[in-house]
């Protein structure tokens, strides 16, 4: 049972189309990847989960898309409930300019939930992502003054609080050095048990390590999509093989 | 072979950067010239009345015989007008700055900003005219008062004049929040006011408490709205509704009639050493503020 569907999702910024024609189903408890070149759609296609995009002014959608069976851009569609069932990480790590223990505990000050385990959970979400071990007594420095990759590790610490069951990841590791990317694709892997993790890089070596899926776009179409092993060895497109083998990107 | 040349454009840059550098030590020294002026001829004052009784004396009589020199009654005047404008400007500047930096879009925007830029352009002259003219006669109605002329006017009056320093400078601040904290909160589910109360603002706290500092630092340096709407009487106030007389307003309206090295002079400069202090000391504050925010 796919956990994210989406049908023939058009999406456009005014009259630029971002998005065409987007037919992709993503598995729970796995990871998909979405590579592509730069400008390719697939930073865009993952804000479509959680409606990042409705920010962005004149943005137009067509289509459907459908998460654990709610149809994500029907008008009563709940966008807070959206969003805490579908986390993001992004690019650059952006922990709030507060301490360790009120990035984390904000999910759970912000949806009202109970305050009474807060100490619990804050520990829970940090065991989480491996990060207890070196802040347990650094609970209330500052966030900003961490290093970047725990500062990602904290960004992601900081979701899990609200319980999602959908992490997006927008080019977690593009700020970080091989060693630290190294352990955030380790945290994946982990994480992978309990979250369904849909993946943007540009990384290619970073998407055949880590995804059990991948997708390829191009020009804002989805070019191919599969198991990531066939992509990467058996693309059954031409210009899948040319991008992956390195003639473009 | 590298050769030093002069060529023009070399001597042109050599100029420029002299000619700023100058600039920029000229109006250092100018400032250190004022302060020891300031200094050297408000200390005099200090043979005939020691420091302390200057500042908690509570008469102020510089012309009787023997004169009074105590100028309790002066700061508590500017205390109270300086409290009362911001506690009314504080509030409704910082929530001004928050609806134009983050409600309102495009021309709205604009127009507000110039609107409140337009604010700061009124001399305080007119301000104080319309004190005068349209808030005294309110306020003595209101609150059936012998006179409208009382700290609660120029501390409504002096918000007024605060209030662009303090919606455009905390603006500022938090239109500079970095977008990716506004998406992180957004993305948690966060709703658009939780986003503002529980990122927005604590990310710009530092910018919007120099701002206030700022704007009250404006407030107490103001001298003619000030004279012409508090009254003018140099006793402590015991209520907003009296007239009480600010430490800028005294020396701006007695400095005109006193003798040149006579001791009401040096007493009036002692007032000014006494206002650069309390304002060197809040704008000091607000730049630690504005610089801990840089970091």
């Amino acid at each position: 049972m796919s956990i994210i569907i989406t049908k023939d999702l058009n999406l456009y910024y005014g009259n630029f189309q971002a998005l065409r024609e987007i037919n992709l189903e993503v598995q729970p408890n796995k990871i998909t990847a979405l590579i592509g070149p730069s400008g390719c759609g697939k930073s865009t296609l993952l804000r479509v989960f959680n409606r990042m995009n409705d920010l962005i002014e004149g943005v137009r959608i067509e289509g459907k898309v459908i998460i654990e069976d709610e149809d994500v851009y029907h008008p009563k569609t709940d966008l807070i409930k959206l969003r805490k069932k579908v986390g993001m990480v992004f690019q650059r790590p952006n922990p709030f300019p507060l301490s360790v223990f009120e990035n984390v505990a904000f999910g759970l000050k912000i949806h009202g939930l109970s305050r009474e385990r807060i100490n619990e959970v804050v520990e829970e979400s940090l065991k989480r992502v491996m990060l207890w071990d070196d802040l347990k007594d650094k609970l209330h420095t500052p966030a900003l003054k961490l290093s970047l990759e725990q500062q990602q590790r904290l960004c992601i610490a900081r979701l899990m609080p609200v319980k999602p069951d959908i992490l997006l990841m927008d080019e977690p590791c593009s700020a970080l050095d091989p060693i630290a990317t190294q352990r955030i694709e380790e945290l994946m892997h982990w994480l992978k048990q309990n979250y369904t993790i849909v993946i943007v890089t540009h990384n290619m070596q970073q998407a055949a390590r880590v995804s059990d899926e991948t997708g390829f776009m191009l020009l804002g179409e989805l070019v191919e999509f599969g198991m990531t092993e066939q992509i990467f060895t058996t693309p059954a497109k031409r210009r899948t093989e040319e991008y992956i083998t390195g003639r473009f990107g | 072979m590298l050769k030093k040349r002069w060529n023009h454009k070399k001597i042109f840059e050599w100029g420029i950067e002299g000619l700023i550098k100058l600039s920029g030590i000229v109006s250092i020294i100018l400032v250190g010239l004022i302060f020891i002026f300031l200094l050297k001829e408000g200390i005099s004052v200090f043979k005939i009345v020691n420091p302390i009784n200057f500042i908690l004396g509570k008469e102020w009589h510089p012309v009787s015989k023997p004169p009074d020199f105590g100028i309790l009654s002066l700061i508590l005047g500017s205390f109270a007008v300086t409290l009362g404008a911001a506690i009314i400007a504080l509030p409704l500047g910082v929530t001004s700055a928050i609806f134009i930096a983050e409600v309102t879009t495009g021309k709205t925007k604009e127009m507000l900003k110039i609107g409140i830029e337009f604010l700061a352009a009124i001399p305080s002259v007119v301000i104080g005219f319309v004190g005068i003219v349209v808030l005294a006669p309110v306020i003595q109605k209101v609150f059936d008062l012998p006179t409208g002329l009382t700290v609660l006017t120029g501390s409504i009056m002096l918000s007024i004049m605060a209030m662009p320093t303090i919606v455009s400078i905390s603006e500022d601040a938090i239109t500079a929040v970095p977008k990716r904290y506004r998406e992180a909160a957004l993305a948690l589910g966060a709703t658009r006011w939780q986003t503002i109360w529980r990122v927005v603002l604590p990310s710009a706290s530092g910018g919007i408490v120099a701002a206030c500092m700022l704007g009250i630092g404006r407030v107490i340096g103001e001298t003619m709205a000030v004279m012409m709407v508090t009254g003018n009487a140099p006793r402590i106030p015991h209520s907003l509704l009296e007239p009480a007389r600010t430490l800028t307003s005294t020396i701006a309206a007695e400095m005109g009639e006193t003798v040149q090295g006579s001791e009401h002079y040096f007493a009036l400069f002692a007032i000014g050493i006494v206002l650069f202090i309390i304002t060197f000391v809040i704008n000091f504050t607000a730049d630690l503020f504005l610089h801990k925010e840089k970091v």
